[in-house]
């Protein structure tokens, strides 16, 4: 079997950390079904054993293979490989949104802050702890995230305008939305969204929905109806008016 | 001690963020002390996330008639009364209660048309007994701890590995470990210790495991001087996915059995009917896993080597919505619609029902202050465990770990510790960076995977497995004269350098352990030794360090109070 040319794919993974680095040159054998995490394990094994991968799952569950393919945010995990133009190298860069530590791992941490901002799920007083699949169907939607973090990469708010001090990110919103729209949630978080984690600087390109893996509406079914609560308690003139009123009785 | 190290003080230090980490972290926190959570990965990505099918707990919403009762007899029998009867009635009791306190903490379970928590079949259980969320329900359960967690203020140190116990005397004084990240040593003080490190899945070629399932927690523990339990019984998932090359061993839910799947033979039989024909495709794991390997080796397997598990009689938008991630996975990896056909599957090395031994009320290992709850923990499940076991061992046992762990850390004045320990653990682990020659850590994991999956898997002889034990031994050798390239930022091979060590301390236990049982009983299966032998069924094998090497002896089976007995040997389904 020596003979036989084993069909190969050349591989143009970055390699370096915070200070510098360059795109390297690997080839690896093809194998049926392999997928860019497979190839970057088979690199690890033969090639460049302190090549620095972020892996879990290796099945689209865990969301921390998240890199750039072929200048695209993808979990390396369910990108297969002959998905890909193999006539060309495949490029395998860094999440560009966030600091590179080292090779395909960036420092993510900024998202766990963001996270820690938002109030946690309160029930109401004295609540029933029934509900039905028709309430919670939509708030499913939004648990489903992996916080693979794509969304995040793409987003321009974060990627281009480099807005993290003030801006959560869709999959921040997606995780508001969760608490929000839960049935039995007791708790406002418009000011927050407002205040702090900028929901008006989205302005709805929809770029994080197409790289959602988990298929999440983020715009539509998170990001938009958010925006209209914030609007409805800010900007609606009437509540406007009631508050001043309240506001006055107090004083 | 070096002041150069990075120190941190907690009174409970818990390693492992998966769900008996977080849940033991929450309780400890609940109970008024500092408690610190070291993982390997990032928060929210351990093995838990991974879990599908669901959470076995009686709360009867779809079956009235379950009760914790039938859950316990169900445990026990799954597990062919190995099972620590006081971790399973402990288990059975508080299920419903953790179930409920996930609820209340924000996770959404599928609902009943009475808007109660929806309970699903499962293999081994007599009722509708696991709640579930599609099948992603180890992510609904490790979302909803972790930010119960943070926000209750646990301190958490992600990408943190941990490489050695630290003790004052016999107690436990903490424990020191390096950051992935940097490669910098850290050393963590504490009073308690509560290991939840997980599985061992690593050390086999196919499994569904991670690379975090290494046998971390198991091995820090043995070379603490903890005692290490019924390490034969390792579980073989029956179905795992098998084609492509790429995606074999990853997880194909038991729930697509739950919800009506059917396996068949390349000639279309449905083989279980000759291998258990009251329960079929929900019989226990290691019975169905044991059915499809030996349709396979008789020359009734498919073309990749597996049995067809069948869910597209059901109708297309039904499977979408009860398993989501069986559609995604097996229309993007392996180009198969499983609304219009079977889906190809075999056995994949799953689950650790052996570990660290631990008191069924406390959660606490043979060593003062140290605790374990879940995978890295003995007990529950016996020779074989219940799916949707797994996920409520995680909440009972972690939550009464955590708070025993505080409990014991409230009494203990603060540890002394000697700083050699710290200095030769440094040592040891720099060594693969001073070596000119040796080889590539990647090399040797390779060789132990093929050595435990040819030799020590679901069918095991005399033969096999005395092979297996000088195989671990030159695999030692040469681990000890491995090598490492590059520098100590997030390098992948030196982390699997020291990993490799955990996996080759673990499945030696594993093996030795499974060379002295000389039965087949749950997951352990000898060719040699094909039935279950009742003084086997009165005995564990005990794994503990002396004088520096590995000791094996034999411990009895607790002894069952009269009621448990009589509950066990009634008959049927309903109390």
């Amino acid at each position: 079997m020596a003979d036989v040319p084993m069909a190969q794919a050349t591989l143009q993974i970055f390699r370096g950390d915070r200070e510098a680095g360059k795109a390297v040159e690997y080839r690896v054998p093809l194998v049926p079904g392999m997928v860019v995490l497979d190839a970057l394990h088979s690199v690890q094994a033969h090639q460049a054993p302190d090549l620095a991968v972020r892996w879990n799952c290796k099945a689209g569950k865990c969301g921390s293979c998240s890199a750039e393919v072929n200048g695209r945010p993808r979990l390396t995990c369910k990108t297969r490989m002959d998905s890909l133009p193999l006539d060309q190298p495949i490029t395998i860069f860094p999440m560009k949104t966030f600091p590179v530590i080292k090779d395909l791992v960036t420092d993510v941490s900024w998202n766990f802050r963001v996270n820690q901002k938002i109030p946690p799920f309160q029930p109401r007083p004295g609540v029933e702890w029934k509900m039905y699949q028709r309430d919670v169907d939509r708030v499913q939607e939004f648990r489903k995230c992996i916080e693979c973090f794509l969304c995040q990469d793409v987003c321009h708010v974060l990627r281009e305008h480099g807005k993290q001090e003030e801006f959560g990110g869709p999959r921040f919103f997606v995780r508001t939305a969760s608490l929000e729209m839960h049935p039995l949630d007791g708790v406002s978080r418009t000011k927050v969204l407002k205040e702090e984690l900028g929901l008006g600087l989205c302005n709805i390109t929809k770029c994080c929905t197409e790289v959602c893996p988990e298929d999440i509406h983020i715009t539509d079914n998170a990001i938009i109806p958010l925006k209209e609560r914030v609007v409805d308690e800010y900007y609606d003139p009437l509540l406007m008016l009631v508050r001043k009123i309240r506001s006055a009785g107090k004083a | 001690m070096n002041s150069t190290y990075e120190t941190h003080e907690h009174d409970v230090l818990i390693i492992g963020a998966g769900g008996a980490g977080l849940r033991a972290a929450i309780e400890a926190l609940a109970q008024g002390v500092r408690v610190g959570v070291v993982c390997k990965s990032l928060l929210g990505k351990a093995h838990t996330v991974m879990a599908e099918g669901g959470i076995a707990a009686a709360m009867a919403n779809v079956d009235g008639s379950d009760d914790w009762r039938v859950h316990f007899r169900d445990t026990m029998r799954g597990g062919k009364f190995l099972n620590n009867w006081r971790m399973a009635q402990l288990h059975a009791q508080e299920a419903p209660d953790r179930v409920r306190e996930l609820e209340q903490w924000g996770a959404l379970f599928d609902r009943t048309e009475n808007g109660e928590i929806l309970q699903r079949a499962f293999g081994g259980h007599t009722f509708k007994r696991l709640c579930h969320v599609g099948d992603r329900t180890g992510l609904e359960m490790i979302r909803t701890l972790q930010d119960r967690g943070v926000h209750q203020g646990i301190d958490v140190y992600m990408e943190c590995t941990i490489i050695r116990l630290l003790k004052d005397g016999n107690r436990i004084a903490g424990a020191f470990g390096y950051w992935r990240e940097q490669g910098r040593f850290v050393v963590f003080k504490a009073k308690s210790v509560v290991i939840c490190t997980g599985g061992i899945g690593k050390a086999w070629k196919i499994t569904s495991n991670s690379w975090e399932y290494t046998g971390d927690g198991m091995a820090l523990a043995f070379d603490a001087g903890a005692d290490l339990m019924d390490m034969e019984f390792v579980q073989f998932h029956p179905t795992g996915m098998v084609w492509p090359p790429g995606v074999q061993g990853i997880l194909v839910t038991e729930a697509v059995r739950g919800e009506g799947g059917v396996l068949r033979n390349k000639d279309g039989e449905r083989f279980m009917e000759r291998y258990d024909p009251k329960k079929l495709e929900l019989s226990t794991r290691d019975v169905v896993a044991r059915s499809i390997y030996t349709e396979v080796r008789e020359g009734r397997g498919t073309e990749h080597g597996g049995a067809f598990l069948d869910i597209s009689h059901k109708p297309a938008e039904y499977v979408k919505r009860k398993l989501p991630s069986m559609y995604h996975q097996f229309l993007e990896l392996a180009d198969v619609d499983i609304t219009k056909g079977p889906m190809e599957v075999g056995p994949t090395c799953h689950y650790m029902m052996g570990g660290i031994r631990v008191d069924a009320e406390t959660a606490q290992a043979s060593i003062p202050g140290l605790f374990a709850a879940g995978e890295s923990a003995v007990g529950l499940h016996g020779a074989n465990r219940l799916g949707g076991n797994s996920l409520s061992d995680l909440l009972v046992f972690g939550r009464r770990a955590g708070f025993a762990a505080a409990e014991h850390a409230k009494r203990s004045p603060a540890a002394v510790i000697d700083p050699s320990q710290i200095e030769d653990a440094e040592r040891q682990m720099l060594l693969p960076f001073e070596r000119s020659g040796g080889e590539s850590p990647y090399a040797i994991h390779e060789d132990l995977q093929g050595v435990m999956q040819n030799l020590v898997g679901i069918f095991r002889n005399e033969e096999d497995l005395s092979r297996a034990v000088s195989e671990i031994d030159k695999l030692k050798d040469r681990t000890a004269r491995v090598r490492v390239e590059g520098s100590r930022l997030f390098n992948p091979g030196w982390h699997l350098a020291r990993d490799l060590q955990c996996m080759l301390t673990i499945a030696e236990a594993v093996t030795r352990s499974a060379l002295a049982r000389r039965e087949s009983r749950g997951a352990h299966s000898r060719i040699d030794y094909p039935g279950l032998d009742d003084t086997w069924g009165k005995m564990h094998n005990v794994v503990v360090k002396k004088a520096d090497s590995m000791t094996l002896y034999e411990s009895p089976v607790l002894e069952m109070p009269d009621d448990l007995k009589q509950l066990l040997a009634e008959d049927g389904g309903a109390k």
